[in-house]
């Protein structure tokens, strides 16, 4: 019995019913928002250590044993991913401090927090693939009322494009559910994995991993289902963007590791070469889509799915170095696009707007702004000694081992027109002199913009430390890799050893 | 039985995806009502269908004589009805919400936020 792997699902469930009950409390839910992802930041940090040095641990919840009862299991990529949701939760619940508005806070902003970390630790812990839909939709519900938190016209407008695709997604999840008990009868993931091995038709397992993979290639916004992505993450409040853009489609990625890994390996020739066309379709377009737009947050909202793209390739090679990469990419991204969002949430709070062509001057004014900016931008686009750089160079040497040298060739161009467009970003935000006609334009003005600074100064120092710190991190990447690659572990973990 | 369930299945997901693909909102939350009322049948469906054979213990036995109706399928259903109908209430009450706010039951009026 291991209480630290429930910790980091329970913590923000306790936090977030305190949240709720504080309801007209508005200083009280500030403090507890801060109190609780700090709080469940300790608790990964411990889950995470329990893990490195004690290998899958396991909680059968209620001890009822796997696999009749539903289990939490904390692998090194669960644990990881553990980690990285409470660093952006405790970012974003300090950057909200000032970013968000009394009228928002009002509405339900840190209870709705709490929630959504709660859904997104349980879909990474959960030993059950039922369970893991129950926790995706805690997810989305409580997603779907911070996007439309506010309810202005765009947000309504990108809801309804986001909740329909997510709610097709969830369906399709459930049919591929229905379809997998129905084969095995079980839904533990662990012993679906068992059983499926003895399982001769092979022709519904892959059809069963289509489903899985349209409903999950929808969550994580991949080619050719990232439609409702750049179509809402740009409308609500910037911290509310910056906790999705971390998080939810990384949830959606995380799904598509644990399944392809665990359960989906008996046609590895045929599921993961389509695995591997999606990744290069996803990165071109989402990178493609960015190049053409002159808002910082669509811009960012773009390259959410051309990075997303990089991942499903380490997952599509399927190699130990290339799994390796997609999990060191994902930790690298994590960081560094919730603190571009931050970036841009405090840009906007200094000029009033999100529009490129009318902003400008910034290096001449907030000249620490913009070295706070150009450290995640480059990493984004791969300049070494940053974390995107290892994470690119173990993805491409991974490709150019596995000879797949069209996907190579991707991924460097994809590189190439990421650094195009944060250029882009940084020339028209940061350099050029901005236009006369837009320089006086009412702003929310430079209070209390410490605590964003704070945060994202933090944040840039998280992404440094990843890049000159790459050989801790790439040994923790790689140990997280060897597990995904041996589906035993995690099977004897869970079951005991029944053999 | 389980035949005529499949088209039934077959038939509802066609009909969520019509119903979908209109440009009204509010036969758009029908199409999402449709497709996942489909995929709870189709997980019924899928654990077997077997009349008047639950899954009860006699008195005094350890465990049930002779072949029952397989519960958890059940149960998994239950939980799926019960998250859909909150999330599509959800649903009700952002279309409504968006009808107030753009003024149209027309999804084609709804393109600002698209690139």
């Amino acid at each position: 019995m291991r209480p630290e792997v429930a910790l980091p699902v329970v913590l923000p469930l306790l936090f977030g019913a305190i949240s709720l009950a504080l309801w007209r409390y508005r200083t009280a839910q500030r403090v507890i928002g801060v109190l609780g992802t700090g709080t469940l930041l300790a608790a990964a940090v411990w889950l995470l250590l329990a893990t490195w040095r004690d290998g899958v641990l396991v909680m059968h919840m209620g001890n009822w044993q796997a696999p009749f009862g539903i289990v939490l299991v904390s692998d090194l990529l669960g644990a990881i991913m553990v980690v990285l949701a409470a660093i952006s939760g405790l970012a974003t619940a300090v950057y909200s401090l000032t970013a968000i508005s009394k009228r928002h806070e009002h509405y339900g902003y840190y209870p709705l927090l709490h929630l959504l970390l709660a859904g997104v630790n349980g879909a990474f812990l959960t030993g059950d693939i039922f369970n893991m839909y129950v926790w995706f939709e805690v997810m989305l519900v409580a997603s779907f009322a911070l996007l439309i938190l506010g309810g202005e016209r765009a947000q309504m407008e990108g809801a309804i494009k986001y909740v329909t695709l997510n709610l097709v997604s969830s369906a399709i999840f459930l049919s591929g559910i229905g379809l997998l008990y129905g084969l095995t009868g079980t839904l533990n993931m662990a012993d679906i994995a068992d059983k499926l091995a003895d399982v001769e038709d092979t022709g519904l397992i892959t059809v069963i991993a289509m489903m899985f993979l349209v409903s999950f290639g929808i969550k994580a916004g991949a080619f050719p289902f990232f439609f409702w992505l750049p179509a809402s993450y740009h409308t609500p409040q910037v911290a509310v963007s910056a906790l999705f853009a971390a998080l939810l489609t990384k949830v959606g990625v995380y799904a598509l590791f644990r399944v392809f890994t665990l359960i989906f390996t008996q046609d590895v020739g045929y599921t993961h070469e389509i695995l591997l066309w999606v990744a290069g379709a996803t990165m071109l377009t989402g990178v493609l889509g960015a190049a053409a737009q002159y808002e910082f947050r669509r811009i960012l909202s773009f390259h959410i799915i051309s990075q997303i793209g990089y991942m499903i390739m380490g997952l599509a090679l399927f190699t130990p170095l290339a799994l390796v990469g997609g999990v060191f990419y994902i930790m690298h991204h994590i960081i560094v696009k919730a603190n571009l969002f931050l970036v841009s949430g405090l840009v906007y709070r200094l000029k009033g707007t999100y529009e490129l062509k009318e902003l400008g001057g910034m290096y001449r004014s907030h000249p620490i702004l913009g070295l706070l900016f150009l450290v995640p931008a480059l990493s984004l686009a791969g300049i070494p000694p940053l974390s995107g750089f290892f994470a690119k160079f173990i993805l491409i040497r991974a490709g150019v081992e596995a000879e797949s040298w069209w996907i190579v060739f991707v991924a460097l161009l994809v590189g190439l027109l990421t650094l195009y467009s944060m250029i882009k970003i940084w020339a028209e935000v940061f350099w050029k002199a901005q236009p006369e006609e837009h320089a006086n334009r009412p702003a929310p003005g430079p209070k209390g913009t410490g605590v964003m600074y704070g945060t994202i100064a933090v944040m840039a120092a998280m992404t440094v430390f990843i890049g000159f710190g790459a050989q801790p991190i790439y040994l923790i990447a790689e140990q997280a890799a060897h597990q995904l690659l041996d589906p035993q572990i995690y099977i004897d973990a869970v079951l005991g050893d029944r053999s | 039985m389980e035949t005529l369930m499949a088209f039934v299945v077959g038939g509802l997901f066609a009909a969520a995806i019509y119903m979908m693909l209109r440009r009204s909102i509010v036969k758009l939350v029908i199409g999402l009502i449709l497709l996942s009322n489909g995929a709870n049948l189709l997980l019924f469906t899928q654990a077997g269908m077997l009349r008047g054979a639950p899954p009860l213990v006699p008195l005094g036995a350890t465990q049930p004589e002779g072949v029952v109706a397989d519960p958890l399928a059940q149960a998994l259903i239950l939980t799926a009805i019960v998250i859909g109908f909150g999330v599509l209430a959800f649903a009700v009450v952002l279309i409504h919400r968006a009808y107030e706010v753009v003024e149209a039951d027309d999804m084609d009026q709804m393109k600002d936020t698209d690139t």
